[in-house]
C-alpha cells in the first residue's frame, strides 16, 4: 500500500507574543515546528504500514527550510519526502494549495491512501485535505479517530462529530484527516535520526509537476487578504482585591447591580 | 515575484511591523522583501505611500452580476436544525439587506418538509429545499453533489455555513468543485460599501491576529462561521417566505463513501455549549481532586463545567469540555474562569460570553484583561466562599417565600 501523509510547517502558536506597544507580532526566538496535527497522520501512516505493508513518502509545500520538517519526518522512520518548493507557488491559499499538493500526488501515481492533518495551526483553515481529494476525485472524510481497518479496495474509519461517531467505509484510494485522538507518536529513532543527517531533500519545483500556471500561487487564490490587525485587548473590567469573603461580597453586590443574577 | 517596492518608498519602516513573516527588511533606507515573503498582502494595506505593490491578476472568473442572494446551509440531522443555521440567518440576513438581494437556505436531507416551512418564519425569503430518501444520513459525496447542482442552478453571491464538522468537510469540497474562495472559521462578516465585496474577518495563528479576507474575482464567496458567534434570529410575525422543492436525480450519484452506522455517545450532564452558566478550570486549580471545587460551583449555580487544555491534558477532565480553539466555543451568560491564565488559544472560546468572571491569583494575568469582574486571589478560597454565599442566598429566599 502506498500512502503519502501531507505536513506543513508552522510557527509555534504558543510562543508568539505581541509587543503591546507596536501592536504587532513579535518573531524573534519562535520556533517552527511540524503541524501538531501532522504529527498524527504521520504515525497513522507508519502505524498502516506497519500492519498493510508499502510506503510512507511524506510530502509539503513551502520555503526551502521546510527541509527541516522533512527531515525530522525521517528521524521518525518515513521511507521517502519530497519538498514542493517555488517562488511561483507563494501566496498559495487553500483551493491553490490543495491544487498542487493534488498534483503532486498524481505524479507521485498510484497513491492508495492519503493522511492529512485534522488542520494547520497558523491558518487554522482544516481546507486543504477536502480540497485534494476534491482535485483528485477521491472520497474523504474529516476528523478521523480511528481506523478499523483496509482491506484491498475499502478502508473503514470512525469520524469525531458532535455528541459522537460516525463508522465510515470509504472506496480506496481515499483521503482521511486525522485528529490527536487517533494514536500516540512515537519518538525519533537512532537509525531514523542518522538517516535523517545524511539524506538530500529532494525539491520538486513548477516545472516539475503537470501544473497549470493560472491554478498556483497567488494567481490560483480566489482569496486574498486585505487587512491583518491585533485584536483589541478587552477593556479592563472590575477588579476586586482583599480578603476572599470580601471579594465574593463585591462580586455578587455588582452581579446583583447589574441584575444578571 | 509579483510583489515590488517603487521608488516612493520613504523607508519609514512601518510595514517591517506589520509583516507577520518577518520577510522585509530595510536597504538604503528601502523596504526589500526577501524569499520568506507568501505575498499576504498586510504590507501593501499599511504602506503610508503606496509604494508596495502586488501584481494580481485583475479578471474575475465569473461574470460577479450573474450571482445574486445571500444563502445559508441549513446544516440538519434526523432533521433537527443545528443551531448555528438560526445564527448564521441573523447575520445572512444584515448581509442580505446591505446588499438589496434575498436570504436563502439551502436545506438538504430527507422528510424536512415542515422543517423548510419552520425556517420561513426567521425571515428567511426562500428555502431550497432537496428531500431525498437517499439523503437522508450526511455523505460528504452526495452533499457536494447536490450543492453544487443547487449553486450552479440558482447563484446565489454569498453562502454561509456553520464552521461545525459538517460545514468544514462539506465546504472546502465545494469551494474545489466549483473553484471558488472559502474563508475558514470566521468570526466577523460586512459587505464593503464600495465594492459590495464580503469581508470576512477571521482570527488567524492561533488568535493571535485577525485577518480580513475577500474574494474579489470569484463566486459564490464562500465562508464558514463559528458557532456562538453571531446572534440568533428570531422568528418575525407574518413574514412572507417560500419553499421552492429543488429535483436532484440521486441515481446519478456513485457512491465512494457510505456511512455504516451513527454512534451517539453518552455527554455528561449539562452540554457546555449549550449552558447558561459555565465554571471553567485550568492549571491553577492544582490537583484532580481539587477539580471538584469546580464542579461543586457550576452544580450550586445549576452550570456545566468548562476547562483549559491545561486541565485537559492533565486528565483532570475529559477532552469533551475543553473550551477553545482546538476545544468547543461557547458563548453563556456567566463564564467563570478559575486558574486559567487567559492564553490566545482559550480566548477565542469563551471571549463572546456576556459576563466573564476571572479568579486568579496573579495580578498580571491576561484574563483579567477580558474579565467583567475579576477577582485576585487563591480559589481554594474564594470558590468555597462563593458555594457558602450562594446557598446562603437560597436559604434566605426560601425563607422569604415560605414567610
Ligand atoms: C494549537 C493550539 C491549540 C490550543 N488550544 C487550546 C484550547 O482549545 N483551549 C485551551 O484552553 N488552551 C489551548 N491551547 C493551550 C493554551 O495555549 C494554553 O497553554 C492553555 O490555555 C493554558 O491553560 P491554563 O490557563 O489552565 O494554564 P496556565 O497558563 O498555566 O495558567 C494557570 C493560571 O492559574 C493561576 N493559578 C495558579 N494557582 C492558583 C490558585 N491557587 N488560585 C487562583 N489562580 C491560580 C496562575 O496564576 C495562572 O494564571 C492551545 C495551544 C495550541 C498551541
Ligand atoms: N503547504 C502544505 N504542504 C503540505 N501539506 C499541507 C500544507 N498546507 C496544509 N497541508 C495539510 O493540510 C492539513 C490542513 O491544513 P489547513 O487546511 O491549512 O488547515 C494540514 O494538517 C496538512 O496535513
Amino acid at each position: 500500500m502506498k500512502i503519502v501523509v501531507c505536513i506543513k510547517q508552522v510557527p509555534d502558536t504558543t510562543d508568539v507574543k505581541i509587543n503591546k506597544e507596536t501592536n504587532t507580532l513579535i518573531r524573534e526566538g519562535v520556533k517552527s515546528i511540524i503541524n501538531p496535527y501532522d504529527v498524527y497522520a504521520i504515525e497513522e501512516g507508519l502505524a498502516l504500514k506497519e500492519i498493510y505493508g508499502g510506503s510512507v513518502t511524506v510530502i509539503s509545500m513551502g520555503p526551502p527550510q521546510v527541509c527541516e520538517a522533512l527531515k525530522e519526518a525521517v528521524s521518525l522512520g518515513v521511507d521517502n519526502v519530497i519538498l514542493i518548493s517555488d517562488r511561483a507557488f507563494a501566496g498559495a491559499d487553500s483551493l491553490a494549495t490543495s491544487y498542487t499538493l493534488a498534483k503532486t500526488i498524481e505524479k507521485i501515481g498510484e497513491v492508495d491512501l492519503i493522511i492529512t492533518g485534522k488542520q494547520a495551526i497558523d491558518g487554522d483553515t482544516a481546507q486543504v485535505g477536502p480540497g485534494i481529494a476534491e482535485w483528485l476525485h477521491i472520497p474523504h472524510s474529516t476528523y478521523i479517530k480511528a481506523v478499523e481497518e483496509i482491506t484491498g479496495e475499502h478502508i473503514r474509519v470512525q469520524r469525531m462529530i458532535e455528541g459522537g461517531y460516525e463508522r465510515i467505509e470509504l472506496d480506496m484510494p481515499a483521503l482521511i484527516t486525522v485528529v490527536k485522538e487517533i494514536n500516540e507518536p512515537r519518538f525519533p529513532s537512532i537509525r531514523g535520526i542518522l538517516r535523517s543527517r545524511e539524506i538530500e531533500v529532494p525539491i520538486w519545483t513548477a516545472n516539475d509537476l503537470d501544473v497549470d500556471e493560472t491554478r498556483i500561487g497567488l494567481k490560483g487564490s480566489p482569496t486574498q487578504v486585505v487587512t491583518i490587525a491585533t485584536p483589541e485587548l478587552g477593556s479592563k473590567g472590575e477588579i476586586f482585591r482583599g480578603k476572599a469573603e470580601e471579594q465574593v461580597q463585591k462580586l455578587f453586590a455588582a452581579l446583583r447591580e447589574r441584575q444578571i443574577v | 515575484m509579483s510583489i515590488r517596492v517603487t521608488d516612493a518608498c520613504i523607508g519609514c519602516g512601518i510595514c517591517l511591523q506589520q509583516c507577520p513573516f518577518g520577510a522585509i527588511e530595510l536597504k538604503e533606507n528601502m523596504a526589500v522583501i526577501s524569499d520568506s515573503c507568501t505575498l499576504c498582502g498586510s504590507c501593501e494595506s499599511v504602506c503610508p505611500v503606496q509604494a508596495i505593490q502586488i501584481e494580481r491578476e485583475k479578471q474575475a472568473a465569473v461574470n460577479l452580476r450573474d450571482y445574486q442572494d445571500v444563502w445559508v446551509f441549513g446544516e440538519q440531522r434526523n432533521g433537527e436544525i443545528n443551531s448555528v443555521v438560526y445564527e448564521l440567518i441573523g447575520e445572512g440576513r444584515k448581509l442580505a439587506d446591505k446588499l438589496g438581494e434575498q436570504l436563502c437556505v439551502a436545506l438538504i436531507g430527507s422528510q424536512l418538509s415542515a422543517a423548510a416551512d419552520d425556517l420561513l418564519q426567521y425571515g428567511v425569503n426562500k428555502v431550497y429545499l432537496v428531500d431525498e430518501h437517499e439523503l437522508s444520513v450526511y455523505n460528504d459525496e452526495s452533499y457536494t453533489s447536490v450543492m453544487v447542482d443547487l449553486i450552479n442552478s440558482y447563484q446565489p453571491s454569498i453562502i454561509l455555513l456553520g464552521a461545525t464538522t459538517i460545514g468544514r468537510s462539506l465546504g472546502p469540497r465545494v469551494a474545489a468543485r466549483i473553484k471558488t474562495g472559502l474563508t475558514a472559521d470566521c468570526t466577523g462578516l460586512d459587505i464593503d460599501q464600495e465594492t459590495q465585496n464580503l469581508l470576512q474577518t477571521r482570527p488567524a495563528f492561533g488568535g493571535n491576529i485577525m485577518a480580513t479576507i475577500v474574494c474579489k474575482n470569484n463566486r459564490p464567496q464562500m465562508a464558514t462561521v463559528r458557532p456562538r458567534v453571531m446572534n440568533a434570529a428570531s422568528p418575525i410575525n407574518g413574514f412572507q417566505g417560500k419553499v421552492q422543492q429543488h429535483d436532484f436525480d440521486t441515481s446519478e450519484l456513485t457512491m465512494k463513501t457510505r456511512v455504516l452506522e451513527v454512534i451517539e455517545e453518552m455527554t455528561e450532564l449539562i452540554k457546555i455549549e449549550e449552558a447558561d452558566i459555565i465554571v471553567s478550570g485550568g492549571r491553577g486549580v492544582g490537583t484532580p481532586g481539587n477539580f471538584k471545587l469546580i464542579a461543586d460551583l457550576a452544580q450550586a449555580l445549576g452550570g456545566a463545567v468548562g476547562a483549559s487544555r491545561a486541565a485537559v491534558d492533565n486528565g483532570w477532565i475529559p477532552y469533551a469540555h475543553q473550551v477553545g480553539q482546538t476545544g468547543k466555543t461557547v458563548g453563556p451568560k456567566i463564564y467563570i474562569a478559575c486558574g486559567i491564565s487567559g492564553a490566545v488559544q482559550h480566548l477565542v472560546g469563551m471571549k463572546s460570553s456576556d459576563v466573564i468572571i476571572a479568579i486568579n491569583k496573579d495580578p498580571e494575568a491576561p484574563i483579567f484583561n477580558h474579565a467583567t469582574f475579576g477577582l485576585v486571589g487563591d480559589l481554594n478560597q474564594i470558590i468555597p466562599e462563593m458555594i457558602k454565599k450562594i446557598k446562603q442566598g437560597r436559604i434566605k429566599e426560601a425563607a422569604a417565600t415560605s414567610e
